[in-house]
């Protein structure tokens, strides 16, 4: 019997036969933290009686939550990270460096076929370019980066086959809400998720990291697609090591397989007050929104802001909203002054923050008043998310978000687009 | 080991978000501080309802959301003994086992609010004495009894500096 990707990575890392179900203990390639996870961590080593991190060129911290530091309570957890990175000498990036899921591949930290483990859920991202990585707490973080190893139960994977061709002004994240509404949020819990088919095969890397983010709000523990050279000549952009990508076998063991033709998928909505309370645009367009976010772990790449611009080009958002904007990641934000996207969008009348989590978490950058809707291209909406109980999330692709923010309304973008 | 107390029910889908609210948890690592937020969301009177060593009993997908250890140890510095639920997120899952708060797996409609529950882990049992009921558990795997055992990860690295399942 041949093997998914889960399993031969798995097996790969753990020098022995992996099957699902299995419990491995595996060599980590790479181990990452952020500000939100990593102030415990570093607790925890210390707990732990450990002096060093197994090796400082495989452990990343990264400040993208709270950044910059709103409250002095933050700016002490902070302190604590800059200190602990500079006396392990380990990869360190602070305020403004960007997103960590942006920041990992972007600086060529993880590599296809490899296993990496970091202490945010959404992790899962790297799957996109064919790595086995997987969100963890503080305490795995911690004994991740004392003995590169970590115990895994191998996942059983759902195989997902996305067939036909995504109409004009669908984009991947109405691929990924369509299918949380499909799987539901907890469909694939303690399971991975293999993406293919020709709708996979036709998106740009920055486009399938949308997808890979979100397969944790499907409950998966990865979102794993096979390398093509797209993915090939995308890594070696970013790296200069070698890698081995790792394939499925054709007689793989799957939990199930699924295929979907998506050629009349219309862009999707995940309602408040879960990803998985997922409606078409045209049963929901017209809902008021106050606020509007493009950015986050999700969809803050250059390929989103673009969209977004194309869209907001000569116009201005609607009376009574606000357009936040976060770019995934310092580069992201440079390669979109270059190209005239932020002064697009600024003009339009978005507020660009900082690079990094802010709007999407609540810890601060728009935080929504009481009975307010906001429309975001983040991957959660659940109740107080943003910091704020008492307001609505709406998620949907920056096309939608940007073609809402001219209207005051969710609205289609197809309308908009010419 | 034997946990005794009253159980307080949640629904499905209880994230993280709602176990400890982002408002709070960045702000700190002192857990007492946080745990008087804990389910704040979904009811802001609840920490002051909690007698030591009661359960949260919730649905499907506990626990499901982000990864952050704050979530399970608001509920240990809650004086929560272990939480009971039909199923349980991944990452939760990890970080409970690893700062040592118990889990059980069980169909959780057979209890309401109010009911004292009698929970024997190691022998994994589960009793409803508000209904004279038994309620079979789903086993914890190997692992994580070990590590369970060892009275936590930390615990476990402390003793043998790596991870140990021999």
């Amino acid at each position: 019997m041949g093997k998914t990707i889960a399993e031969k990575i798995l097996s790969n890392k753990s020098n022995q036969d992996a099957k699902a179900g299995d419990i491995v203990i595996a060599n980590l390639d790479f181990v990452m933290g952020q500000d939100g996870t990593s102030p415990l961590a570093i607790r925890v080593f210390k707990e732990m009686k450990a002096k060093h991190v197994f090796d400082p060129e495989r452990v990343a911290m990264v400040i993208d939550h709270s950044a910059p530091s709103p409250v002095e309570g933050v700016s002490a957890l902070h302190k604590q990270m800059r200190e602990f990175a500079q006396e392990q000498k380990i990869h360190f990036y602070d305020i403004g460096d960007g997103v960590c899921h942006q920041l990992l591949p972007e600086k060529g930290h993880v590599l296809p076929g490899q296993l990496v483990i970091g202490a945010d859920s959404h992790t899962c991202t790297y799957g996109a370019i064919n790595v086995f990585s997987t969100g963890v707490g503080s305490t795995d973080l911690a004994a991740g980066m004392i003995s590169g190893k970590l115990w895994f139960k191998v996942p059983e994977t759902i195989k997902l086959v996305l067939n036909g061709k995504l109409a004009k002004g669908v984009y991947s994240k109405d691929l990924i809400i369509f299918l949380a509404g499909e799987i539901t949020a907890d469909g694939a819990t303690y399971m991975a998720i293999e993406f293919a088919g020709e709708v996979i095969d036709a998106l740009s890397v920055d486009a399938r990291f949308t997808i890979s983010n979100m397969a944790v709000e499907l409950g998966a523990k990865c979102g794993l697609m096979e390398a093509d050279q797209k993915t090939d000549s995308w890594v070696k952009q970013h790296s200069p090591l070698s890698f081995q990508p790792v394939f499925a076998d054709q007689d793989a063991n799957y939990a199930y397989i699924k295929e979907y033709d998506l050629s009349n998928l219309e862009p999707q909505v995940a309602l408040p007050h879960t990803v998985d309370n997922v409606s078409p645009i045209s049963k929901v367009a017209s809902t008021k929104v106050e606020q509007g976010v493009i950015g986050t772990c999700t969809n803050g790449r250059l390929e989103d802001l673009r969209i977004a611009a194309a869209i907001l080009k000569g116009k201005k958002i609607a009376a009574n909203t606000r357009l936040i904007v976060a770019p995934s990641s310092r580069a992201t934000f440079i390669a979109a002054m270059r190209e005239g996207l932020i002064e697009t969008l600024v003009e339009a009348g978005a507020a660009v923050v900082t690079p990094g989590c802010g709007p999407c978490v609540g810890t601060h950058n728009g935080v929504p008043a009481d009975g307010e809707n906001v429309i975001s291209t983040a991957n959660r909406n659940f109740k107080g998310r943003m910091g704020n109980n008492k307001a609505s999330i709406f998620l949907a692709s920056p096309a939608t978000v940007a073609a809402s923010m001219l209207r005051g309304f969710i609205t289609d973008p197809r309308e908009i687009t010419d | 080991m034997e946990l005794k107390g009253k159980a307080h029910k949640f629904g499905n889908d209880i994230n993280t978000d709602y176990i400890i609210s982002g408002r709070y948890k960045f702000k700190t690592l002192d857990m007492r501080e946080l745990a008087k937020h804990v389910m704040e969301d979904l009811d802001p009177d609840f920490y002051a309802k909690i007698n030591k060593g009661d359960f949260i009993v919730a649905g499907k997908n506990f626990g499901c959301g982000s990864s952050r250890e704050q979530a399970p140890l608001a509920i240990i510095n809650a004086d929560i003994s272990a939480v009971i639920a039909k199923s349980f997120a991944r990452i939760f899952y990890r970080n409970a086992i690893n700062t040592g708060l118990p889990l059980i797996e069980c169909d959780t409609d057979l209890i309401d609010p109010g009911d004292q529950l009698v929970v024997n882990l190691s022998e994994g049992l589960l009793n409803n004495k508000s209904k004279d009921l038994q309620i079979p558990v789903a086993p914890l795997p190997a692992v994580m009894l070990k590590i369970l055992a060892d009275g936590g990860l930390v615990e476990h690295f402390k003793k043998y500096g790596t991870f140990n399942f021999d």
